[in-house]
């Protein structure tokens, strides 16, 4: 119940929180939200020596819409990109998977930059940003770096920041007429994480063809990924119910590791994948008929 | 003198409301004492280890710190944590405080510290470097009764704690002539209680005074006084408890703790008052488990469905140590396993063990939740078997209303029931003929509905003192003072039940009065007489019967008091409104306060009448109570990932007479969901190395409300003969019937796939392991995909 | 090394030093005395702890005090206030009214979180009030009471407004 003792630091600006990280190195922890950090700290499965609160960087929160992308701050709450009107017009998925996260009061607290820097294999997040080929911002002292989200996630709780980043914004592009998006989860159902999570977005052409489709799935490996055989198999094809399940059943390439605890069997985790993504890209599918008529 | 039912069977708005609800009342952890110094303990990470050395150095010369002790160092300070319960040729488990050479399972108490605040406290037990041996744990008690298997208790030679046996009726007979036998293994797994509040303790020693208080949140004020003298070896009149407000308890605060002896000692050796509070982890480790029983139940029947005789076997594992019930609670499986049925022939045979975990004991319903699923399951299997409706099998063992008072071949004399109109009452409310109809329909489409049925039957109101292992009576003081208003002192201290308001509506109808006009004063050995405690479902029958009786003697004085006032005989005397008058003649009159004043200025008396007005009843019950109820669970599977989503839940329930309306549907309401939760979510889960998995709520589900559909509740009510109230209880009837009603539900939802029974929890990869085995299997249904309630996430 | 915070709770602006790693929990218990905000567990998960953090629910135990520092904070102790009727929070009266509680521990917690919902949703049907208290446990009540509190509530603070 109570964390360690640790040094403590609350830069109002991003330079004065790079300045405090390079001083402090692998010795400090990000607080953003705290929801990831603090759990981990009061079970004392975490003791930094020093802890830097990002939270008074008010400039770190906002969304807003710039060159035909959006732009999330890091310190974004959960609560925020679930009742932004122009994530809700121009980007759903966000919102969509912004409401499975936690509950009200984590929602309220919780960060997408603590979220995604946190790289939880069971976390909503990643499987939105990934179908939706998001760009994560990096700072650091030498200035800014842009990653695709397919490059972010790189293991259990590891991701692609250097020493001496700080996860500053993700963007997300302003979906096209004709696009659907869904998130469905299966909970974890203590802890309300997910078993699986899928995130689909997909975009219909002429002739109710699927002209373009993304599925993110979290939850299934230690790390979020793009199922990218699912996504070959329907674009360029007439979407059917029978097509949707015929390439959901791609949603778990041969070489992915799958996680297995008390709650689900790799085994289980793996059919759980399959059903979750057809179920996403059926009410991704039907959302964006309903935008096209 | 009649009594006008006026709050008796109202739903009055609670008393205790107003503190809970603005932040104002007070729990352990609230308090706060000059110089209070808090206590961490060091527990042990290993479920079976021999304690090499513990230095505790470090953690002695931190800042901040008072003591730190080992079980070394209390050696002989105190004795060991106690055990009420007595079976023949039990053997004795009992731990010390703090362990002493050995730990038997993680979470137990090795060392602990004091500092002057909880971090501290904390910061310096992780200093305290204990260095162990690492012994082979027994975690499965299959195995642990095994050849060769290691032994937890090294002067004993095995891992059997006792054997328990029951025999009533010819049980080789019935099965001899049985068309049919049916036979089922079945588990009941081990739960973790999750009260609300965790366990905290707060003690002040005053040397002056001689006066050690202790603030624990308990169900048992009076008996934990009693176990703290013994076990510090003081006087009992040192020791005061008190029970502030506690924050829920179902079983698990009714038992005397190492932690409670412990801080009450160290209040007395170190002279300051102490403080500790239970952390959820410790909650899980090392505050009692409940159920974990595997049963082998058999059914001898006929062809027409009439249950000849039951013999079942049952293994419990009671963990590694004796806590203040722990091997008594199976045997009360043992007494109820025939449920409301009449089996004449019954053989119960129980085997206690021992295995590296946290004991079990007295967890919501204890035992009889056992017996009602094995029983309840085993009924569906029956009519499974013959191709019945599971509801005209049980229609046709119940025993009849005119049968009562029924005894049953385990010994028990069943009060009062009419099991066939509770039945009736919820087949008719859940309109079960076109749900069976409903779920024909559905199957043709590939959907799959699951209508389970429980009709139970529980004993409570514990009990007759000749079944209890330290008293089965209850007290109750009413004490009116001198201007009229009312104290009522009960020993059954509450945590959530209701007493205040309740028991202030039997003795505002009892005296005539409002409740505004009442006190119902508990939990201060202080200052109620003493007490056994709120469990067993046996507060208002018996406790609620000792105030009722307590009542009687102050009204019958103060009837005598106004007839001779009055020149009336006290017997025309009705009291209402705050008044004493003739019942002929209303006009004829005295104020209640009036005639209590009398009492305590004396000039008025009748000749040789002793002044005051107070009296004390110590009831003791002839016989528990039987309360019964027939549920109805509703539920529909997904059959492509296995989760279930309850759909509708109907409870019909009789707890006899009802006080208050309101708070027996806030007990049956409160009592199916954690039913809910042991169908479908909770398991402590220990590894095979003895660490417990589920050791937070991050792995231990417990339901929440978005798990829970509209319960639809409805009562019978059939009045006890057992107390003058007429009241049965209702504490633990919905976590007693609402198990076996969820899971006949699931199983018969699967009963395309060919599944006849499923154990608990109803885990969604294991109902989804089920239909891909059937599916597999072929010639079984392959549904598309189920299509109801997908908000409402039972998983 | 302790870190000087100001914090508004209940309306009235309190400074004290504190430890970095004091829990905004602790801070309101051992603190400021405000023992009606409990604790029931260290992973946030159930909720006893919430309290109104600038007008959001939040739990106090997954919050440092010095996040806290510059806040407005409402506690169970300082509801009522927000009921502007100088009685009970019409939250507050419908866990009366509808026995919404049994031990009270998760009540207080419970309550908070039904108000900031009452805020953002003044009509919630009964699905939309079980979803927005799954942040909180309680182990008595099988919740069907409190669901008839928020409803009672919500009737209330409609009325209340006409």
């Amino acid at each position: 119940m109570i964390p360690a003792a640790f040094e403590y630091h609350a830069p109002k600006s991003l330079e004065e929180a790079l300045r405090l990280l390079n001083r402090h190195g692998s010795e400090a922890k990000l607080l953003a939200g705290g929801h990831s950090l603090l759990p981990l700290m009061k079970l004392r499965l975490a003791a930094p020596r020093c802890v830097i609160d990002l939270g008074r960087i008010h400039a770190l929160r906002y969304i807003r819409e710039e060159n035909g992308r959006i732009a999330i701050g890091a310190l974004t709450t959960h609560t925020e990109v679930l009742e932004s009107p122009l994530l809700r017009t121009k980007c759903p998925l966000l919102p969509q998977t912004a409401w499975e996260i936690g509950d009200v009061q984590v929602r309220n607290r919780g960060t997408i930059g603590g979220s995604l820097a946190h790289a939880d294999p069971a976390a909503d997040y990643p499987a939105a940003v990934l179908a939706l080929d998001a760009e994560i911002v990096a700072a650091s002292a030498d200035g800014t770096r842009t990653l695709r989200a397919a490059e972010f996630f790189v293991d259990m709780l590891t991701t692609a920041l250097l020493p001496g980043e700080i996860l500053t914004e993700v963007r997300v592009p302003v979906l096209p007429p004709g696009t659907g998006t869904a998130y469905r989860k299966l909970h974890q159902p203590a802890s309300g994480f997910a078993i699986v999570g899928a995130a689909a977005r997909l975009t219909l052409g002429s002739g109710g063809k699927v002209e373009r489709v993304a599925v993110g799935l979290t939850g299934v490996a230690p790390k979020a990924y793009r199922a990218a055989a699912v996504e070959k198999a329907l674009t360029g094809k007439k979407a059917s119910e029978k097509l949707l399940a015929e390439a959901a059943r791609h949603a778990v390439p041969q070489d992915v590791e799958l996680l297995s605890d008390l709650h689900a069997s790799a085994e289980y985790r793996k059919a759980m994948a399959v059903v979750f993504t057809r179920r996403a890209l059926e009410d991704a599918l039907a959302r964006a008929q309903s935008k096209k008529r | 003198m009649a009594t006008a039912t006026r709050y008796i069977g109202r739903p009055l708005k609670r008393k205790e409301d107003p503190r809970l609800i603005q932040g104002l009342a007070h729990y352990v952890d609230d308090l706060r004492l000059p110089e209070m110094h808090y206590v961490a303990f060091v527990r042990s990470p290993h479920a079976h280890a021999r304690i090499r050395s513990i230095d505790t150095t470090r953690a002695q010369t931190a800042p901040g710190v008072l003591a730190v002790l080992t079980g070394q160092d209390l050696d002989k300070a105190m004795g060991v944590i106690p055990c009420a319960a007595q079976l023949p040729e039990m053997k004795l488990a009992l731990r010390p405080p703090l362990a002493k050479e050995r730990v038997l399972f993680v979470g137990e108490p090795v060392a602990l510290v004091v500092a002057a605040d909880r971090y501290t406290a904390r910061d310096a037990a992780e200093l305290v470097e204990v260095e162990y041996e690492p012994l082979t744990p027994v975690v499965d008690p299959e195995k642990a009764l095994a050849k060769g298997a290691p032994v937890l208790h090294p002067q004993y030679s095995d891992n059997v704690a006792y054997r328990w046996e029951l025999e009533g009726g010819d049980v080789k007979a019935a099965f001899a002539k049985a068309d049919k036998v049916i036979r089922q293994r079945m588990v009941n797994q081990r739960l973790i209680p999750v009260a609300m509040e965790p366990r905290a303790v707060v003690a002040d020693y005053q040397p002056g005074e001689n006066q050690l208080t202790v603030w624990s949140s308990t169900q048992i004020p009076h008996l934990l006084r009693t176990q703290i003298a013994a076990v510090l070896g003081v006087p009992e009149y040192v020791v005061h408890v008190i029970a502030p407000e506690v924050g829920g308890g179902f079983g698990s605060k009714l038992n005397v703790y190492a932690e409670e002896v412990l801080v009450a000692h160290l209040a007395m050796r170190l002279g300051k008052p102490m403080k500790w509070t239970e952390s959820r982890r410790e909650n899980f480790q090392a505050t009692i488990h409940g159920r974990d029983q595997i049963a082998t139940m058999e059914l001898a029947v006929r062809r027409d469905g009439t249950i000849l005789g039951l013999r079942c076997r049952i293994l419990a594992d009671l963990g590694a140590y004796y806590q203040l019930l722990t091997p008594l609670i199976p045997t009360l499986t043992g007494l109820m396993i025939c449920g409301c049925y009449k089996i004449p022939a019954v053989r119960v045979e129980i085997t206690g063990v021992f295995t590296n975990k946290m004991a079990t004991d007295a967890y919501r319903g204890a035992g009889r939740p056992e017996a009602t699923y094995f029983i309840e399951r085993a009924m569906d299997l029956v009519a499974a078997e013959l191709k019945k409706d599971p509801a005209e099998i049980r229609r046709k063992n119940f025993p009849q209303p005119k049968e009562f008072p029924y005894a049953t071949p385990t010994g028990l004399i069943y009060d009062s029931a009419n099991y066939q109109k509770s039945l009736d009452a919820a087949l008719k409310k859940s309109n079960y003929r076109k749900l069976r109809a409903q779920q024909a329909k559905l199957r043709r489409q590939g959907r799959y509905l699951g209508i389970g049925l429980s009709t139970y039957v529980e004993i409570c109101a514990m009990g007759p003192s000749s079944a209890m292992p330290a008293g089965g009576w209850e007290s109750a003081t009413v004490r009116v003072e001198p201007t009229g208003k009312v104290n009522v002192l009960t020993g059954a201290s509450p945590h959530g039940q209701g007493q205040e308001t309740s028991f202030a509506q039997i003795a505002a109808d009892l005296l005539g009065l409002e409740p505004d006009d009442i006190r119902v004063v508990h939990g201060d050995t202080a200052v109620v007489p003493y007490g056994i405690g709120t469990f067993g479902s046996r507060a208002t029958a018996v406790g609620g019967t000792a105030v009722y009786t307590a009542l009687t003697k102050v009204r019958d004085k103060l009837a005598a008091i106004a007839g001779h006032i009055l020149q009336e005989d006290p017997k025309r005397l009705v009291f209402r409104d705050r008044k004493i008058f003739l019942k002929s003649n209303p006009a004829k009159s005295l104020a209640f306060a009036e005639a209590v004043s009398a009492a305590y200025v004396a000039k008025t008396l009748p000749p040789g009448m002793e002044p005051g007005l107070e009296a004390t009843h110590f009831f003791e019950p002839s016989n528990f109570t039987f309360p019964f109820g027939a549920h109805v669970a509703v539920v529909e599977v997904d059959a492509e990932t296995g989760e279930v989503h309850l759909l509708r839940y109907v409870a019909v329930d009789d707890c006899g007479r009802v006080i208050n309306p309101l708070l027996v549907d806030g007990q049956v309401h409160g009592g199916i969901v954690q039913s809910l939760g042991q169908a479908f979510l909770e398991e402590a889960v220990y590894d095979e190395n003895g660490q417990l998995l589920t050791g937070e709520l991050t792995d231990y589900a417990i339901p929440r409300a978005w798990d829970v559909p509209r319960l639809e509740t409805a009562r019978t009510v059939t009045p006890s003969p057992v107390n003058p109230l007429g009241v049965k209880g209702v504490g633990e009837a919905g976590t007693i019937g609402a198990t076996p009603a969820l899971i006949n539900a699931v199983v018969d939802a699967l009963a395309p796939f060919g599944v006849r029974h499923l154990d608990m929890p109803a885990r969604r990869e294991r109902i989804w392991q089920l239909i891909r085995r059937a599916r597999q299997a072929g010639s079984r249904p392959t549904a598309r995909r189920a299509g109801a309630g997908r908000d409402r996430r039972v998983r | 090394m302790g870190v000087v915070i100001q914090v508004r709770v209940n309306g009235k602006t309190r400074q004290h030093e504190v430890e970095p790693r004091l829990l905004f929990v602790h801070y309101l218990r051992d603190v400021l005395g405000l023992t009606g905000t409990h604790i029931g567990c260290e992973t946030s998960l159930c909720g006893a702890c919430t309290v109104l953090l600038n007008g959001k629910a939040v739990k106090s135990c997954t919050l440092l005090a010095v996040q806290a520092d510059g806040a407005e904070v409402v506690t169970i102790e300082g509801l009522a206030a927000l009921g502007g009727n100088g009685g009970l929070h019409p939250v507050q009266e419908g866990f009366w009214e509808k026995h919404g509680l049994q031990c009270g521990y998760c009540t207080p917690g419970m309550i908070l979180a039904a108000v900031e919902l009452l805020q953002a949703n003044p009509k919630p049907k009964e699905e939309e009030i079980r979803r927005a208290l799954a942040g909180n446990l309680c182990r008595c009540t099988g919740y069907q009471h409190i669901v008839d509190a928020v409803q009672f509530a919500a009737k209330k603070m409609a009325a209340g407004k006409r």
